[in-house]
């Protein structure tokens, strides 16, 4: 079965056709191309895939492209450029809160989140609220410094703060 | 301007990565492109009566299915002489997980579904899901052409050591499991092949691209310069990605067949039981000691686990076990030997550390069980046996393996200087008799390991065509520099250490004037790879001399454009002038754009500012460290908290402290969840029960402490930047430092050994199982006695609902 969806992802309306089945992860990555946003299981446990929806950090591995209709969707994409690096991307930068790199988009929308949600975290929070990104290299120590640089300057940045503002405004939040 | 070697720079990597631009294969979209997906065996052991193939072939956007009859003549996947391993399964499985054919479809959806659709008739046999299971007299072979399931019987030592044991005031024995684990890279393995009229191009997640073009350059018969072999982004490896998996063989060929590109990415579930596993090692162990616990001799004998299909690498990882199964001790005579076991689970090969941290563990184990024995603290025990520094560079009694400059004393006491020891023991001691708090315990590790893999002999026993490293350095006309490096990082930050090695050697060049590339076989002069923290020790010297002869040439043109004398030329990295002659100056951008004008260089000087340069190392360096492990132990569940974890780690040269660090807290993670949490499990048919990422548990965030990280630079005379790598230390310092504090925590019930993951159920289980404990301290438990609140031992035959599988 196929279904009419249009969703605003980094700002861009997009309207497209789908297969019910299809996972939001693959809508972003095969058809509109934002392939930073990763897959790194099948059981929802890595986080790799976390995008924000709707101010909301979720898995975009499991949310169907059909479910997310209407939705506004943030992507790693959208949060900074190289040029205006986010806080908590300038914090992962600062602080090599990153390594390989395969886990950091998702970590990176999820600490996002997590200062959406809760603007000043302490470390034993910042750990509890990454618990669903998995990062294999880092350890984690260095993902939670990176966490509290972003406290330090500027917190989840604009990006996501006018994104969460925008579902809170359309009562989604 | 000052050194860029040592320096804290934050990595040329992170932007593109924190930006969502890195590009990982399954990154990779290719007009025309399909997708392959696999059947794969739900057998342990089992013959194939057929494969049904005929409903899957008609579903929309299906290109084919293919099974091993239809690929006859595509070459195995090689390994041991006599152990190739066919892409498909033919008329037997031999694994959970084992592709028994490939589908081919126009999207990644339409792939899985027409795999789902073919339909295997299996008929059971019997299955050796243990070593020991394999090696029951009578089990029969499981790798065909095999006479028993002990595929490799090694004899490393000629002495079985036994007149030396005999002779020892004190012997004792003791069997380790170093636990089977998974790798589990956030990225899992995909690739992409397009085979064109000029040649094969495969991307691949891969961390040695040289190697794995060679592998299919013998495999398709095609030369070298007809195969590319491309390592983008690599999501992390830590071992398992430098194993050859059948995919890159099958997606060439898929479409060679088809004439389009072909990518595969397997799924996390088919990882876990497709990627290779690390450790699976059972060790014995005899020890022979006097009253001081000075060691006076050692045996170990270990059988290897190599599932189904021995791997080329994995089979024979327990040889550098053994060659470091002294540690950092002097033992007078060792007796080492081998045996690997093929069993009906997934193969084996490397995994952070590969055979180091199996021999670690079981020394430090040994000495914490020799004080034990003796009724004296374990760092006495280390003191009395540690080789001096004085005595380095250190031959082991194995040929060419020797040790090169470390200080095994001092990093102790360097690591007993951060913390105060005689407090927390004092501590943990009132913990025992102290029904209201946790248990404490204090572990210790004083670990060395091998780093900076080669040399071209060592290197070659592993299937790698040489243990040296490249670097080709070229400045291009406006000064800027490119660096082809060898080594295919994955995680690691070569871009940027690299860079600092290059800026320092040619005088000042700043970083964001430096790029440096690697992982393309097409396009980087031959290299090996990154794999046995040999990137800095065995590349590091190879960039440094290949920026070096850039340099030299650069001066030569400077003096020659400023008439003066070559040893008089000084330069800041920008510009280059004559020592003590103000105002004669040149930028380095006409240097270097000099370079490329005939016209105007030094009579015979050749055009051009490129050097290239291998390195072979003389030998591998070795790493050293000493760490300690705070635990708390939960009286009421057996939960083990990690409350304090101190590493100090010598690593020879430090480029980038901040690199360093995380790679060590890396390696410390790895380490602490090995003692922890991780282990592959298989039921007793064969099953995988740990074939998700819920059920199969890599820490997250809350899982693990903050770590505390030092470094103690003893630099290695071994290669000429003094480095001795780093990216395995970690993971071979810490299970013991941990288990050694669980041990310390439990003595007093008179717990002497139990073996890793040390998950609740299973510190909770020895708590209150009944043990002759020692007089000394048996304060808590006496036998039979069950801790406060717990159910007593008459619960055991009800099916509580909190009673879960270890």
């Amino acid at each position: 079965m196929k279904h009419d969806v249009s969703l605003r992802v980094n700002g861009t309306t997009t309207d497209d056709t789908v297969e019910s089945r299809q996972l939001l992860v693959h809508y972003l990555r095969d058809t509109l191309g934002l392939t930073g946003t990763h897959v790194g299981c099948d059981s929802s446990n890595c986080g790799a895939c976390t995008v924000l929806l709707d101010g909301v950090a979720v898995k975009s591995c499991t949310v169907l492209t059909a479910a997310a209709d209407g939705a506004e969707v943030l992507t790693i994409e959208g949060l900074g450029s190289t040029e205006d690096l986010s806080p908590v991307q300038q914090g992962f930068r600062q602080c090599h809160g990153l390594q390989c790199g395969y886990c950091t988009p998702g970590m990176v929308v999820s600490a996002t989140g997590l200062l959406l949600d809760q603007p000043s975290p302490d470390g034993q929070q910042i750990r509890e609220g990454l618990e669903g990104n998995l990062c294999r290299c880092t350890g984690y120590q260095m993902i939670v410094e990176s966490v509290q640089w972003a406290i330090e300057n500027g917190g989840p940045g604009a990006a996501a703060r006018a994104h969460a503002d925008r579902a809170v405004q359309a009562g989604k939040r | 301007m000052g050194s860029m070697v040592g320096a804290s720079v934050v990595r040329k990597e992170d932007p593109a990565l924190l930006t969502g631009q890195g590009r990982f294969v399954d990154d990779i979209q290719l007009p025309g492109m399909l997708h392959m997906a696999y059947v794969r065996s739900v057998q342990a052991h089992a013959s194939v009566l057929s494969i049904d193939v005929e409903d899957a072939v008609g579903m929309p956007g299906v290109l084919g299915v293919w099974t091993a009859a239809d690929l006859e003549g595509l070459s195995p996947v090689r390994s041991a002489p006599g152990m190739d391993r066919p892409c498909l399964a033919g008329d037997t499985v031999r694994f959970v997980g084992e592709p028994v054919a490939v589908v081919v479809a126009t999207d990644r959806y339409k792939a899985a579904d027409a795999a789902g659709a073919v339909v295997v008739d299996y008929e059971p046999l019997p299955v050796l899901t243990t070593i020991e299971e394999a090696m029951a007299e009578g089990a029969a072979p499981i790798v065909p052409g095999q006479a028993s399931n002990v595929v490799m019987a090694v004899p490393l030592t000629e002495s079985d050591a036994e007149t030396e044991l005999a002779a020892a005031p004190h012997r004792t024995s003791l069997r380790i499991r170093n636990q089977r684990l998974a790798p589990v890279p956030i990225e899992p393995i995909g690739c992409v092949a397009h085979w064109e009229p000029s040649g094969l191009t495969l991307w691949a997640t891969v961390q040695a691209p040289h190697p794995v073009r060679n592998e299919l350059s013998v495999m398709f018969s095609l030369p070298n310069h007809q195969v590319r072999v491309i390592a983008p982004d690599v999501g992390g490896g830590f071992g398992a990605k430098a194993s050859f998996y059948a995919e890159y063989l099958l997606t060439s060929e898929l479409s060679r067949r088809l004439h389009r590109p072909v990518k595969y990415i397997e799924t996390r579930s088919e990882s876990l039981v497709s990627m290779t596993h690390g450790r699976a090692q059972v060790q014995d162990i005899e020890v022979g000691y006097d009253d001081d616990g000075k060691l006076l001799a050692l045996r170990v004998a270990i059988v290897q686990d190599c599932g189904a299909w021995p791997d080329a690498t994995g089979s024979g990882l327990p040889t550098l076990t053994l060659f470091m199964s002294g540690g950092c001790y002097k033992i007078p005579v060792i007796a080492a030997s081998f045996r690997s076991v093929a069993t009906n689970t997934t193969p084996v090969a490397a995994y952070r550390g590969a055979g180091r941290p199996e021999a670690a563990y079981l020394i430090e184990r040994v000495v914490d069980v020799v004080a034990d024995e003796l009724g004296i603290d374990s760092l006495d025990v280390r003191r009395r046996n540690f080789i001096q520094r004085e005595e380095m560079p250190y031959p082991t009694q194995f040929p060419g393996i020797v040790y090169d400059e470390g200080d095994y004393p001092a990093l102790l006491e360097d690591l007993l200087g951060k913390i105060d020891y005689p407090a927390l023991r004092a501590e943990a001691e009132s913990r025992r008799t102290d029904p209201d708090k946790p248990l404490m315990g204090i572990g210790f590790s004083t670990f060395v390991e091998m780093g900076g893999f080669g040399p071209t002999p060592m290197f070659e026993q592993f299937g790698y065509i040489g243990g040296w490293e490249s670097s080709t350095v070229r400045m291009n006309p406006d000064g800027s520099v490119v660096i082809s490096v060898g080594t295919s990082p994955h995680g690691q930050g070569h871009e940027t250490a690299f860079a600092q090695i290059a800026s320092d050697a040619l005088g000042g060049v700043p970083m964001d004037r430096i790029t440096v590339l690697h992982g393309d076989t097409g396009t980087v002069q031959e290299g090996i790879g990154t794999m046995g923290s040999r990137g800095i020790p065995v590349c590091g010297p190879a960039v440094q001399k290949s920026a070096d002869g850039v340099r030299q040439k650069l001066v030569k043109i400077a003096a020659h454009l400023l008439e003066a004398d070559e040893a008089d030329i000084e330069s800041d990295g920008e510009t280059f002038s004559v020592k003590g002659t103000p105002g004669s100056s040149i930028p380095l951008s006409e240097v270097a754009m000099t370079a490329y004008k005939p016209q105007r260089l030094p009579e015979g000087m050749d055009l051009g500012l490129q050097v290239m340069e291998y390195y072979e190392p003389t030998n591998l360096s070795y790493p050293s460290g000493a760490h300690a492990c705070v635990v708390e132990i939960d009286r009421a569940t057996g939960a083990v908290d990690v409350k304090r974890y101190v590493a100090v780690d010598d690593c020879g040269t430090v480029i980038n402290p901040l690199n360093a660090r995380g790679q060590v807290e890396g390696g410390l993670a790895q380490g602490i969840a090995q003692a922890l949490l991780e282990e592959v499990v298989y039921a007793a048919d064969g099953q995988p029960v740990t074939s998700s990422l819920i059920d199969y548990q890599i820490p997250s965030a809350p899982d693990l402490p903050a770590m505390e990280t030092h470094h103690f630079v003893v630099k290695s005379s071994f290669n000429p930047l003094g480095a001795k790598g780093l990216g395995e230390s970690g993971a071979t310092g810490a299970p013991q430092a941990v288990t050694n504090a669980v041990i310390d925590a439990l003595s007093h019930l008179g717990i002497r050994d139990l073996d890793m993951p040390l998950t609740p159920f299973k510190v909770w289980t020895a708590m209150r199982t009944p043990r002759a404990a020692e007089p000394a301290g048996s304060t808590e438990l006496a036998p039979g006695q069950v801790p406060d609140g717990l159910p007593t031992s008459d619960d055991d035959s009800t099916d509580t609902p909190w009673k879960v599988t270890p």
